[in-house]
């Protein structure tokens, strides 16, 4: 449905095929005092979605935010496409947190002033965003205040605003935590979607039953710490760490 | 008894005849009022943001200052401007004491706390929900304040308001810088003050029946756009 939008160039030309799109480098983040991320190494490569899984407090989020650059590691460093993280890589990627930040504008305005933030030439922005409310089932609320939609509608609203920015990588923070069934449907089809595009995904979620949907590679976090990394099937197949078998089994992990 | 009546009835005819003298000194209130609060929103707005959204030593020791000259007295700033503005002080060569023009500065010094202030919490406010993801779309600390001035627009037009109703209501700062000169800097506030103690009720009440409903049309006008941001979940 997208093919309509003039694809962005790519900065593809630095990119080896196989060679990491993002890699976290012994990153450790603390806060009062509690080691929150511990050492983690982690290298994001084009192609599946990478589902960041783990339990309440495991640290998937602040994993999440290290790597889009709105939190600094205390040590370790965080690599987009071999050179440091900065305010010009984030340009090149998006993030949909769980609770969607809606400004006080219409959806469609929503849009623009994101696209208007990410310096896209003003002729453009209003067909990019009729484009991602059309690709999200929204162009009939284009112009209803983002505050006044529901939480399924403002999720998708947020996962149209992210993806009319044509990001390389997408982040996504437990977007479906409180939704309903229809809404996270409607949710996991827009990222199907976008992976169909070539946009790198990943995502936090806390919800077995949503990774085994979505597949790709799982990177199992508990205490702050990677416990295991696999594709999903062998994973759900067979987890290796004890904490991943206690959390697929639904105990308590410890 | 009879007094009071008179002055009422007089004060209604003067109203309604459009006097000539009353319209004068409404006007010169309403346009320093007015002025003084465009200055007051063109300096207090982007200071307001500035404090906000800034990160700079400082900033903390600078937005206390800012909330508590809120509470600035009228003649108190009326004693600066004068001090300023007089033969003796420092900007005496522009000979503007007793004009309007000290009568503007007077008040937008007294209402650009306000304005700055207000706005300060609005944009802080707003910006608790915003940052993050403002910051995941590389948002300049330009693009940051203009999008809170935007999105926080119903809470800067209250603060502007409130402003207003300060700066038209006020006495102190008129009457030491401007001296309730007839014809040159007579306010409705001074005017007031003026003939009352000359025993005139009839303008007096007459310009204070006028202040009455400004103030109402204010508070009116505030409550409306209360609602309206309401109506659009901007609140």
């Amino acid at each position: 449905m997208l093919d309509a939008v003039p694809a962005r160039p790519r900065a593809n030309a630095d990119a080896r095929p196989g060679a990491a799109l993002l890699e976290v480098r012994d990153v450790t983040y603390k806060a009062d005092g509690r080691t929150l991320i511990d050492h983690i190494d982690l290298s994001l490569r084009p192609g599946a979605p990478t589902l960041i899984l783990g339990p309440n407090g495991a640290g998937k989020s602040l994993l999440l935010r290290l790597m889009h650059g709105l939190l600094t590691p205390d040590s370790g460093e965080i690599l987009w496409r071999g050179g440091a993280n900065s305010l010009e890589t984030r340009r090149r990627q998006a993030m949909v947190f769980q609770d969607p930040v809606m400004l006080r504008r219409s959806a469609k305005a929503n849009i623009v002033h994101a696209l208007k933030l990410r310096r896209v030439p003003r002729e453009q922005r209003s067909a990019r965003a009729a484009q991602a409310l059309e690709t999200s089932g929204l162009a009939h609320l284009a112009g209803s205040p983002a505050r006044r939609m529901s939480g399924g509608e403002q999720q998708r609203l947020a996962m149209a605003r992210a993806l009319a920015l044509e990001p390389e990588i997408i982040f996504l923070d437990e977007p479906t935590a409180s939704l309903d069934p229809a809404s996270v449907k409607a949710i996991e089809n827009l990222i199907a979607d976008t992976q169909g595009r070539g946009v790198k995904i990943v995502l936090v979620t806390h919800d077995v039953g949503q990774a085994r949907r979505l597949g790709g590679e799982i990177v199992f976090l508990n205490k702050g710490r990677i416990t295991e990394t696999g594709p999903a099937a062998a994973f759900f197949r067979k987890p290796e760490s004890r904490a991943a078998r206690q959390f697929l089994a639904g105990e308590i992990v410890e | 008894m009879s007094d009071f009546s008179s002055a009422f009835s007089k004060a209604f005819y003067l109203l309604i005849s459009g006097d000539a003298a009353l319209m004068e000194i409404i006007m010169l209130s309403l346009q320093v009022s007015l002025s003084a609060v465009v200055f007051a929103t063109l300096i207090g707005l982007p200071l307001g943001s500035i404090l906000a959204v800034g990160r700079f030593p400082g900033r903390g020791a600078v937005a206390a200052g800012v909330n508590a000259l809120m509470g600035l007295p009228p003649v108190v700033v009326g004693l600066a401007v004068y001090m300023l503005l007089s033969n003796a002080g420092p900007l005496s060569v522009l000979e503007l004491l007793y004009t309007p023009t000290a009568l503007i500065i007077a008040q937008t010094l007294l209402v650009t706390p306000i304005i700055a202030a207000l706005a300060r919490q609005a944009a802080e406010d707003l910006l608790e929900e915003y940052d993050e993801q403002l910051r995941s779309l590389g948002s300049s600390t330009l693009q940051t304040i203009s999008t809170l001035i935007w999105d926080g627009r119903y809470r800067l037009l209250t603060a502007i308001l409130a402003g207003f109703g300060r700066a038209i209501a006020e006495v102190g700062a008129v009457m030491i810088v401007g001296g309730n000169i007839n014809h040159v800097t007579r306010t409705m506030t001074t005017a007031i003050a003026l003939e009352t103690s000359k025993g005139d009720l009839a303008l007096a009440l007459a310009l204070g029946i006028i202040l009455l409903g400004i103030a109402f049309a204010v508070n009116a006008a505030l409550m409306s756009l209360r609602g309206t941001a309401e109506r659009a979940a901007h609140a």
